[in-house]
């Protein structure tokens, strides 16, 4: 086992920091999210430039020629500064439907995507700035142009609509290889959601842990105080639980590896590990956690678009245990299964 | 990246695995940390080290495997997965062996480091008194230099093994007068010397694992001081993080079978486990967090020969992991969890002191808090 990311991921990580430092500066994140459209179209083009819409797609085809794993770097740091544009939607929720012959088009900057799982109320991620939209059904996938309503999404930074189908459509995959495929999407999807939010996480721990060593109240660093530290510590360690689990579903998927298990068990450790960091961390910054000046409500609201974006953590466990009961790799040797009633009560030992 | 065995790993664990089945006595299977059965127990342990399966860590030229934690790795997840029990040697190779490599005197890892690994010396720790838990600095078991010999008088309490002993790390009083933390000295004590008296301490399980020991009058060479005379206070921490680090594998060892249990506790009582299938996820998930943590830590040992925080984290969360799994597979027992079935029971029970030995999760947090989050010290 090597849990390693190579120099040159490191590098791609390293360089994906600086950028959205340069671009997307913290403080700006307000204004941006409070404007039209929410996000600053002209990084689009750059990040294309910067080879991250092509990062898995095949060299002859325009693009890098690398992985999931590289996205998956991007998707996290992307997510630490809450970028607006539709980066996840195209690249982490879209992408494994998009054919072939596209995605030149999505390396270039040229076409941007996103994903309609949502079957009733077909509500689509950054509907209002992309182009094209797959769509998933029970026996189908196809892809239609995006048109249709813009909705009020709960997160300013990741703006929703709900996708009006016309009759103009081209179908994806039919039957078993739909199924499969919705199958591909949906792992994609959580582990996707799962490193966005131990992305944004981490941002958040940071800022906890910086203001908890600056702020004094009683002549003292509030984080000498164990009623402050200690919830902080909390999220440090549901975070570096959520980052393990996060990265091992993006390498079972980078791999492609059987497995239904790892998505869901990172997206419901990751989104819960966010949510209650951005809690934790309001709550440390007292007053000030609650103005609409600090950052803090655009994080919280992310996390908690994630949250339900995914669906409920407790849900995915649910379906974890049933498909955990249900394999015989689970259950420990026969001379040791689960204990019956003892018919002799130990009194010692 | 590369999150499964490599072909040496998957070789490695496949050889193991055949090992252990032919050689694990029936009757050590379930043990857990539990020490009796005592003559097997020795055998199992002696076994493990003529196999080669102990001291992988171990640089080489002490006699160990040269630093290779993943396979140590393995061999803690092999060893769970077959329900054996610990090494008795555990603390000899985990914790004064490695301790005594950094601050040792030739002479002293001539003496004992060979003998730790061959399973010859089982080692014991007193560092814990009834006045002195969590703050180390407060030990009041006094060494007096008379001659070239201490003289120590004192108690120490919660020594696992120290019934089994052949020597201790204890950490003495050796000067009340200076300013805290720089009047302490670590000695190596031959548990056979006399005045040493060890009593069994009998905790809720109602099993004694672990044990105190009284001190009268007991000489202990001047050689033996581990580290400089006022020392021991970084000899000490230098123990401590050598506890926590491939702990990591141990513990999640552990839970690993426990959440076996609990899943064919489920499956057997579909209906009872209805309400609880979340619950039951979420400690595997938590399991596989732990599992995966432990390997990613791995990293900073084969960068620095030194453990990092992440021991911390990963006793931190399995102890609490570990208490609500115990908790979640008594609610599957229904009624007849009044009864004592002998192992969630318990569990129930021993999960208490997890959270309590090795550094009460209070003292992991700070931990934590003050080296990982630099946070400004509590006190």
């Amino acid at each position: 086992m090597d849990f390693r990311f190579s120099e040159e991921q490191d590098e791609l990580r390293q360089q994906a920091r600086a950028f959205l430092d340069r671009r997307l500066p913290a403080a700006a994140l307000g204004q941006m999210a409070d404007s039209e459209p929410g996000w600053d179209p002209s990084t689009w083009q750059e990040i294309a430039e910067l080879g991250w819409l092509g990062v898995s797609t095949a060299e002859e085809l325009g693009g890098a020629g690398l992985g999931y794993l590289e996205e998956a770097i991007l998707i996290e740091e992307f997510g630490r500064r809450l970028y607006s544009g539709p980066y996840l939607a195209s690249v982490g929720l879209a992408l494994p439907a998009i054919p072939q012959g596209q995605l030149g088009e999505l390396a270039m900057g040229r076409v941007r995507w996103s994903l309609c799982d949502s079957e009733t109320l077909r509500l689509v991620p950054n509907l209002m700035d992309v182009d094209q939209v797959v769509v998933v059904e029970r026996d189908q996938v196809y892809s239609v142009p995006a048109a249709g309503q813009p909705l009020t999404s709960i997160d300013a930074t990741r703006r929703m609509g709900r996708l009006e189908l016309g009759p103009d459509r081209e179908l994806l995959a039919t039957g078993a290889e739909a199924a499969e495929l919705a199958l591909r999407l949906r792992r994609r999807k959580l582990s996707a959601l799962a490193l966005e939010a131990v992305g944004l996480a981490q941002q958040v721990l940071e800022w906890g842990v910086e203001h908890a060593r600056a702020r004094e109240q009683f002549e003292k660093k509030i984080g000498s105080y164990q009623a402050v530290s200690h919830p902080l510590v909390n999220s440090f360690v549901e975070i570096e639980l959520a980052r393990s689990l996060a990265y091992w579903a993006a390498w079972l998927l980078a791999g492609g590896h059987e497995d239904q298990l790892a998505a869901p068990a990172a997206y419901a450790a990751a989104a819960e590990a966010a949510v209650n960091t951005c809690e934790r961390v309001i709550q440390v910054h007292g007053g000030m956690g609650f103005t609409w000046d600090s950052p803090l409500h655009r994080y919280y609201k992310r996390s908690l678009w994630i949250q339900h974006f995914g669906g409920p953590p407790d849900l995915h466990r649910t379906q974890v245990a049933r498909q955990l009961m249900l394999s015989s790799e689970a259950g420990p040797p026969a001379s040791q299964s689960a204990p019956g009633l003892r018919t002799i009560a130990r009194t010692t030992r | 990246m590369e999150l499964q065995d490599t072909a040496e790993e998957a070789e490695y664990r496949a050889r193991l695995r055949a090992w252990i089945a032919e050689h694990l006595p029936q009757e050590l299977v379930g043990l857990g940390t539990r020490t009796g059965r005592l003559p097997l127990l020795r055998q199992w342990s002696r076994a493990l080290s003529d196999a080669g399966y102990v001291g992988l860590t171990w640089p080489a030229e002490y006699g160990g495997g040269g630093g290779r934690y993943a396979l140590e790795g393995i061999i803690l997840e092999e060893l769970a997965r077959a329900d054996a029990p610990q090494h008795l040697g555990t603390i000899g190779l985990g914790m004064a062996g490695p301790t005594i490599m950094v601050h040792g005197t030739g002479e002293q890892k001539a003496a004992h480091l060979q003998r730790i690994l061959q399973a010859e010396e089982i080692w014991c720790q007193g560092f814990s008194e009834p006045g002195a838990g969590s703050d180390l600095a407060s030990v009041r078991t006094r060494a007096e230099l008379r001659g070239d010999v201490f003289l120590v008088n004192g108690q120490k309490v919660w020594s696992s093994y120290a019934h089994l002993a052949d020597w201790c790390i204890l950490v003495t009083l050796s000067d009340p007068d200076a300013a805290r933390y720089r009047g302490l000295t670590y000695l190596l004590v031959d548990m056979h010397s006399p005045g040493v008296e060890v009593r069994p301490l009998r905790q809720m399980t109602g099993d004694a694992d672990f044990n105190e020991i009284f001190f009268t009058d007991v000489e202990v060479p001047a050689a033996n001081v581990l580290g400089e005379v006022g020392g021991g206070w970084q000899v000490a921490m230098t123990t401590l993080l050598h506890e926590r680090a491939t702990l990591g594998f141990a513990l999640t060892g552990l839970l690993d079978s426990g959440i076996r249990r609990l899943l064919a506790l489920a499956a057997a009582n579909r209906d009872a486990a209805e309400p609880w299938l979340a619950q039951i996820a979420h400690e595997w998930i938590q399991l596989q967090a732990l599992k995966l943590t432990a390997h990613r830590s791995l990293g900073q040992l084969d960068r620095t020969g030194m453990p990092g925080p992440e021991g911390s984290v990963i006793k931190l969360a399995w102890s609490e992991s570990s208490q609500r799994m115990t908790k979640l597979a008594r609610q599957l027992l229904g009624e007849t969890a009044v009864l004592d079935d002998g192992i969630w029971n318990y569990q129930q029970l021993r999960s208490r002191g997890n959270t309590i030995e090795a550094g009460t999760s209070e003292i992991l947090r700070n931990i934590v808090a003050e080296r990982v989050l630099q946070l400004p010290r509590s006190r």
